[in-house]
């Protein structure tokens, strides 16, 4: 395996022009790990965060701390997704989590997890790639641009939220490992720790959580890395420090914590669907004319409303990804 | 006010034993409602009511279903003071259950409710269907409607393993894969309950004479007739 340094494909002086440019440009500067310190608010839908200090990224894992200081208030850059609809509450959103290998209970994770200390961290690109190689979670805040992205997360059990994350598009990971053109799959991999997952030392699912997207998915500018959440790296929880966001699918394809990404030729198998196969199909589409076997999907729940809202095709970004499914019986590839 | 008077001496005059399982059974109602005023009832508050509900309603139901053995076979006579009283508490917990799924997760939306709930997945239909039987069992429960009905009140009665077979499949039906344990937990302490009905189980379970028994179950038929 080649461990890439981000220099090695970016050169450093256009890396360097670029943050020099963000910085006139009055976009927030500062690192993940510096969110913390920084003052200036996030400026809206793709706003920026430039590594700035790549020392204080050193420093911080010499001592094995996460990438932000606790005492930063999250912040976002719009309070609202392109549909009108307020972002979910900070809290909301770190303490209502379907985490299996914390808990089975959804507002039982987040203290569950509080224990978990991801870092240090890396992540495994391997498979069918012509450059496999190995990157430190540091390098990977240096190396991709983190922006917001501001999406609704639909869950398979019909609730949903508006999340304001932080990460940067799966593509640009792919392109530096070169996939080769037999790769058709993109299969991703949680850690496996059930010395500190609880969830994992019992036998609810086969462990470790695997998930997958076809390649076109997986290269779709929507498709992102999400290492933070609010301006805040992501909590344990959430699936810290890295974790996959796919909005147009329901929230089990959004793999947590992963630490191999591996191209295949064969679509992979998926947690989800090994364990109830008639339940959960490798695509999981948000689709409001499929159902679940158990309940409707017609219309969901928004977190912190009462009532129901419809629910939308491909959760609202149709015009994104439909052409992705043209030709296929959505009934059947569920 | 004469009624109302007599209904009040009768309530006090109920038993510790009675007002300790009673209140027991309402703390349930009494920490959701604590949470509410508190502003706690988490990050989804009608998942949180549907959990407690549910629950409660499954387990008073269990409960007044083991008053019957728990008298005839253990000789805990006692029990039979409370089995009304638990059985209507599952309808007071299934009562909120529906309520919090109609008003506050469906808003009321009744064309959502019919279309995508109740016609179409099997969870919601076993459950609206054991609501709709505990409905006689709660309001035929008081003592008029007892000598109103006779011998048949207790024919009648009898559908509460109706109620419980598919309260158990409804909690099933929606469960997880990875949950199943739960409503398979219940599925057993329900077969239990109900395997200990069948006479020629119980003869043989009982620890008392069979004349023991016997007069349990005249205490049984004179009590009843009283409450």
């Amino acid at each position: 395996m080649i461990k890439i340094l981000p220099s090695e494909i970016t050169p450093e002086h256009v890396y360097l022009n670029r943050r020099k440019f963000m910085a006139a440009a009055g976009a927030a500067v500062g690192s993940l790990a510096l969110a913390a310190c920084s003052t200036a608010p996030l400026t809206g839908r793709g706003a920026t965060i430039v590594e700035d200090k790549p020392s204080a990224a050193t420093v911080r894992r010499a001592q094995n701390l996460p990438p932000a200081l606790a005492h930063t208030e999250p912040t976002a850059g719009a309070d609202r997704d392109e549909l009108g609809d307020p972002l979910n509450k900070f809290e909301e959103i770190t303490n209502y989590n379907n985490f299996y290998e914390f808990s089975t209970n959804k507002e039982a994770v987040a203290v569950e997890a509080a224990k978990f200390n991801p870092y240090p961290w890396q992540v495994k690109v391997t498979g069918l790639v012509n450059n496999p190689f190995v990157i430190d979670i540091d390098d990977i805040y240096k190396r991709y641009t983190q922006e917001e992205r501001i999406y609704r997360l639909r869950c398979v059990e019909a609730w949903s939220m508006v999340i304001p994350w932080v990460g940067f598009p799966l593509a640009s990971l792919l392109k530096d490992a070169d996939p080769k053109s037999a790769a058709k799959y993109v299969k991703f991999v949680t850690v496996y720790r059930p010395e500190e997952m609880r969830g994992q030392r019992m036998n609810i699912l086969e462990w470790p959580y695997q998930e997958g997207l076809r390649i076109d998915e997986a290269m779709h500018p929507l498709t992102i890395l999400a290492t933070g959440m609010y301006g805040k790296p992501l909590t344990n929880q959430q699936g810290a420090p890295i974790r996959l966001v796919v909005p147009w699918k329901y929230g089990f394809k959004s793999i947590k914590s992963i630490v191999t990404i591996e191209l295949t030729e064969e679509m992979p198998a998926t947690t989800w669907s090994t364990a109830a196969p008639h339940e959960y199909g490798f695509y999981a589409n948000v689709n409001p004319t499929v159902d679940h076997p158990r309940w409707s999907q017609a219309s969901e729940r928004r977190i912190g409303e009462f009532g129901r809202r419809p629910t939308l095709m491909f959760n609202g970004y149709a015009e994104e990804v439909a052409h992705l499914y043209k030709g296929m019986d959505l009934r059947r590839s569920y | 006010m004469k009624i109302l008077y007599a209904g009040a001496i009768t309530f006090l005059h109920r038993g510790g034993f009675w007002w300790s399982v009673t209140l027991a059974g309402l703390t349930p109602l009494l920490w959701l409602l604590w949470r509410a005023a508190s502003g706690g009832l988490g990050v989804d508050p009608v998942n949180t009511i549907n959990n407690v509900t549910g629950r409660a309603a499954l387990i008073t139901l269990f409960l007044s279903l083991s008053c019957t053995p728990l008298s005839a076979i253990f000789g805990f006579r006692r029990a039979l003071t409370v089995r009304k009283s638990l059985g209507l508490m599952a309808f007071l917990y299934a009562s909120l259950h529906l309520l919090n799924f109609v008003g506050l997760d469906y808003g009321l939306n009744l064309k959502l409710i019919v279309q995508d709930a109740l016609l179409n997945k099997p969870y919601i239909l076993a459950g609206g269907l054991a609501f709709l039987l505990l409905l006689p069992l709660a309001i035929t429960s008081t003592r008029g409607w007892m000598k109103r009905l006779g011998k048949r009140w207790k024919q009648l009665h009898r559908l509460v393993y109706v109620v419980g077979v598919l309260a158990v499949l409804h909690f099933f039906w929606q469960a997880k894969v990875a949950e199943r344990w739960e409503p398979m937990a219940y599925a057993v302490l329900l077969a239990l309950l109900l395997l200990v009905r069948i006479p020629q189980i119980r003869r043989k379970l009982s620890v008392r004479s069979p004349k023991a028994v016997n007069m349990a179950a005249r205490a049984d038929r004179t009590l009843q007739q009283f409450e």
